[in-house]
């Protein structure tokens, strides 16, 4: 005799209480048949009386197996056996939760890797803080300056300061030169870190003193590698940077990048050598020249707080000694995610969004799952029902769904981890290029992998939750009778179901409006105008004094420049400016007075500036409401000059005509010749806000930006520009050629990361929540059969039959739209920067949203209506 | 009424009972389970008839808690069967299980009588 369960029997305990039950039988069969009953008979009765084996095994086991455990791997075995015995509902959940935990896996990933310990290779970040100036009456932090920066290090008792300042340079290795990334750091930069370099050494305290006195480098990994083809000998040889003979002392290990988040930096110089690094204006000595990023390493045992307030406590002494520089400035130390110097806190708001919409996601994983169970529930409940009749625990029942949801859980979040580590570099792909190497990886650690499994095991419980409390309600007496032929869209065990289709159909919803007001944002930042020309404009950095020009040559070099670019056919105008709108590097300021504008006592104004040449403004395309643009004339040796924005007039001249009118700038008198438009600076999101223009001649940079306002597409000119720095200079290399257009285009990065997760994971959403519908409503019908085929026996047509069944699904994608857009009106708001140019509740797109969610509906619901629709009435009745 | 109350509370109700009968059934001597419902339904003349469902599960729980013991025989008609057998602990039980009801009886026949009493 076979018994069902033999093949499972595993263990040898199974197998002995199978050998029992067995016996059991056997023995009763004999006993019937000495009574005189026929071999079939007695063997089909004692079977009977003995009642269902499968159970008796299953409760005998549970009475045995006291221990949780082994009860745990028991029914961790049993729900093995239902997904093997249901390969395509196991798939099905599984993925569905694999979605649903890989997102939040890889989100989790890329919060670790960016914003909370972004420097790999970098010991202990816990205890690494950003370090940031204040000036008071400012919301904005500061840089610092390196005397500063020296005496708060001096008075550090419980930190350590190490100091930063990102910079670039043109290498020239053999006849190749090219743009690399790296950084001015003090001289404790490698060892604060905790950054053992591969070869050599970090640098030297002697190498942080002397006026250009130590061009030594430490190269990457990275570098060495591609530059030096892995040079074991590397160490002493030398590579040219900004024209000068660096020594390289030291190889970074492989994969430190450095410490700016996004950038994959290739090399780093003591302090000593920051003028040769930052346009040849020597800062070392400068307390008012503020140029430092800092970072601050709190000692072991002390903590931030402390290291605050002796870090202020510094702070105000150095207030006091040098009023002059340092009044009302003060120093933060700031977790590195609120960092202000890294593209940190541009990703803030999206990998917040992010986190909120793989949430969401999860939460409609874990519905679809849920309502598969509850499916299976369903089937399964005769046998539930008779385990609750012959004894089983509420309890017990009601662990089952848990541990089987807890087994999907394991393969899905098996499956989500690895999607995670698939992803972890995926954000770097949704950023344009901007000629630095890029390096913005999740990072998959112990903490992720501990918040991941969090995540699997509340999946666990809210998708084994509802069929649990189903278990726990069940009902002896209801159940037992037969519980088929019920009525569309009736029944109260279809209302969990109901109710997670409608929670689908509402996150999905929330999920599409917020993918919507975002593509409407980027369609709103693409029209948008920035106040300066964009499409007919081409931009290039060209960086003298990388190329090795001193002051003279760079201010010849620029003029001719200026005048053989003008003479390539299709420009029409040509200009340079120190800094270019919407880049990565930060403009200059100065300190504001004017005869106008009275400060309030503890307020020290403070106004950005841009150096440009001559028809800078007919080149970027920028109107002027006033005055005159800066001519040849405005040069080094006559008055300085300024052109204003509108935001200044108002602010700093009360709006009255500033026209020859002055203002200080650093205490340096300025008049002003002219009035600019208003336009944008840094990015399309920002406020309007007071900004100066001076000649580049009186206040010159040998590295700069050129502009060719062009009359052909600016792609033509191109080549002929190429050639013509080329001819002017072999080691000069033009950095980001590209039209302002798009500049412009990259300054939505966030925007555009946003868009894309909050796209793809709306279409997933969409996607699981359609076949949640389909599910109910596909279930409802088979469970109606005989209802609908009364209802054509009766003369119901078949049309009619459809659409009562589709307007069941309908109502349940309605009620979930209406509970989504109540969502997303409230909820819309946290997109905040994020948007432009569309108010978070735009009727437009939550309509669309909306035509989008029914769409999907009314697909999910077509197969199982049409379904309906092709009853046989006879069947259906017979059946 | 949800039905998983009413149950449990009943299940309560016969562990504690049919521990109570396994045990004494065994004091007579070791026997399988078949043996004990037969032995059982016999003596009670008919009137308890134990589920397998409901036996075995307590079989194994007496077992662990180590108030019986098994170990595998033959029978006289060469069939292997697991025979369970009291222990020490096992009579210690039985002596602590049937004191309980029967003050369980005791009490429920004073309560039974007392309303007898006050019946008009």
């Amino acid at each position: 005799m076979r018994y069902p369960w033999s093949r499972f029997g595993r263990r040898v305990r199974d197998e002995e209480l199978d050998d029992e039950l067995r016996s059991h039988l056997h023995m009763a069969e004999e006993d019937r048949i000495a009574g005189g009953e026929s071999p079939e008979s007695a063997a089909a009765s004692a079977r009977r009386e003995f009642g269902n084996v499968e159970i008796v095994r299953e409760f005998t086991r549970e009475a045995r197996g006291g221990v949780r455990l082994e009860r745990l791997a028991q029914d961790v075995r049993f729900g093995l056996r239902l997904l093997r015995r249901a390969p395509g509902f196991a798939v099905l959940a599984i993925l569905c939760l694999t979605i649903g935990i890989g997102a939040n896996a890889a989100v989790f990933g890329w919060i670790e890797g960016i914003l909370l310990r972004p420097y790999p290779k970098v010991a202990h970040q816990e205890t690494l803080f950003a370090l940031a100036g204040t000036s008071q009456g400012s919301p904005d932090f500061d840089v610092i300056s390196w005397p500063d920066f020296v005496d708060l290090r001096r008075s550090g008792t419980l930190y350590e300061p190490i100091a930063e300042k990102i910079t670039s340079t043109t290498l020239s290795v053999g006849d190749r030169a090219e743009r690399v990334h790296g950084s001015v750091v003090s001289a404790n930069y490698f060892d604060a870190l905790g950054v053992k370099p591969l070869l050599g050494r970090g640098f030297e305290a002697e190498e942080e003193t002397g006026r250009n006195a130590h061009p030594v480098t430490v190269i990457s990994h990275q570098l060495w590698k591609r530059r030096f083809n892995g040079d074991p000998a590397i160490l002493g040889k030398t590579q040219k940077m900004n024209g000068v003979e660096h020594t390289i002392v030291g190889v970074a290990p492989e994969g430190f990048f450095g410490t700016f988040v996004g950038y994959a930096f290739q090399f780093w110089v003591p302090v000593s050598m920051q003028e040769t690094f930052e346009s040849n204006v020597y800062k070392l000595e400068d307390r008012g020249q503020r140029w430092i990023e800092g970072f601050v390493r709190v000692r072991p045992g002390a903590t931030l707080p402390q290291a605050q307030a002796e870090i202020s406590a510094a702070a105000k002494r150095l207030e006091s000694d040098f009023p002059a520089t340092n009044l009302g400035r003060g120093a933060r130390l700031l977790p590195l995610w609120r960092s202000p110097f890294n593209n940190a806190g541009a990703l803030l708001p999206t990998l917040r969004i992010a986190l909120g919409v793989a949430i969401v996601l999860l939460l409609i994983a874990c519905a679809n799952v849920g309502n598969l169970l509850l499916v299976r529930s369903f089937a399964r409940r005769q046998e539930m029902t008779i385990r609750l009749a012959i004894g089983a625990g509420g309890g017990r029942l009601a662990a089952q769904p848990l541990v089987e949801s807890l087994v999907l859980a394991a393969f899905a979040a098996a499956g989500g981890l690895l999607a995670a580590y698939w992803l972890r570099d995926a954000l770097v792909l949704l950023i344009p290029p901007r000629g630095v190497p890029m390096s913005l990886a999740g990072r998959l650690d112990a903490r992720v992998l501990a918040a991941s499994i969090g995540v699997s095991v509340l999946a666990t419980v809210l998708v084994g939750l509802v069929p649990a409390v189903q278990a726990r309600r069940l009902d002896l007496a209801g159940a037992l009778r037969s519980g088929s032929g019920g009525v569309v869209g009736q029944g109260r065990r279809r209302h969990p179901r109901s109710g997670l289709v409608v929670l689908q159909v509402s996150l999905s919803f929330l999920l599409l409006v917020g993918a919507g007001l975002l593509l409407l944002s980027m369609r709103r930042i693409h029209d948008s105008r920035p106040g300066f020309a964009t499409d007919d404009v081409l931009t290039a950095g060209i960086d003298l004094a990388a190329a090795g020009c001193g002051r003279p040559r760079a201010a010849l070099f620029e003029d001719t420049l200026l005048e053989r670019a003008r003479a390539i056919p299709g420009v029409r105008f040509a200009a340079l400016s120190r800094i270019r709108p919407f880049g990565y590097r930060t403009y200059s300021s100065a300190s504001i007075e004017t005869a106008a504008y009275r400060p309030r006592p503890d307020e020290e104004p403070t106004v950005e500036f841009n150096e440009v040449s001559p028809s800078y403004f007919e080149t970027a395309g920028i109107p002027l409401a006033a005055g005159r643009e800066f001519m040849r004339k405005d040069d080094e040796t006559a008055a300085p000059v300024a052109v204003v924005n509108e935001a200044f007039v108002a602010r700093y001249f009360r709006g009255e005509d500033p026209i020859d009118r002055s203002f200080r700038a650093d205490g340096r008198s300025i008049r002003v010749v002219g009035v600019a438009r208003q336009s944008r600076y840094e990015n399309l999101l920002e406020a309007p806000k007071p900004f100066y223009y001076v000649p580049l001649r009186q206040s010159f940079s040998a590295s700069v930006n050129l502009y060719l306002r062009t009359a052909a597409p600016p792609e033509t000119v191109l080549p002929a520009l190429s050639r013509e720095i080329q001819a002017l200079d072999r080691d000069l290399t033009p950095s980001e050629l590209i039209t302002m257009r798009e500049q412009v285009r990259r300054s939505a990065a966030p925007q555009r990361v946003a868009v894309t997760l909050l796209a793809v994971f709306g279409g997933v959403a969409l996607l699981l929540a359609a076949i949640g519908l389909y599910g109910v409503v596909s279930h409802a019908v088979s469970q109606s059969e005989r209802e609908l085929g009364l209802r054509l026996a009766l003369g119901a047509s078949a049309p009619n039959l459809m659409g009562h069944v589709m307007s069941q699904g309908l109502r349940l994608a309605a009620a979930g739209v209406v509970l989504g857009a109540a969502a997303a009106i409230g909820l819309t708001r946290l997109l905040g920067y994020l948007l432009y140019g569309v108010g978070p509740r735009d009727p437009v797109v939550f309509a669309s949203a909306g035509l989008v969610m029914l769409a999907a509906a009314l697909a999910a619901c077509l197969l199982p209506a049409w379904r309906a629709m092709r009853t046989d009435p006879v069947e259906a009745l017979r059946g | 009424m949800p039905a998983g109350k009413a149950s449990a509370s009943r299940i309560e109700l016969l562990q504690g009972t049919l521990d109570l009968l396994v045990l004494q059934t065994l004091l007579w001597g070791p026997d399988h389970g078949y043996g004990i419902t037969q032995r059982l339904r016999a003596v009670s003349g008919d009137a308890l008839r134990i589920e397998t469902g409901s036996l075995y599960p307590a079989l194994h729980r007496l077992e662990r808690r180590g108030a019986i013991s098994a170990e595998w025989k033959t029978s006289e008609n060469r069939q292997r069967v697991r025979v369970y057998r009291l222990t020490a602990a096992g009579r210690k039980l039985l002596g602590s299980e049937r004191s309980r009801w029967q003050q369980l009886a005791d009490a429920i026949s004073v309560i039974l009588a007392r309303t007898a009493e006050t019946e008009p």
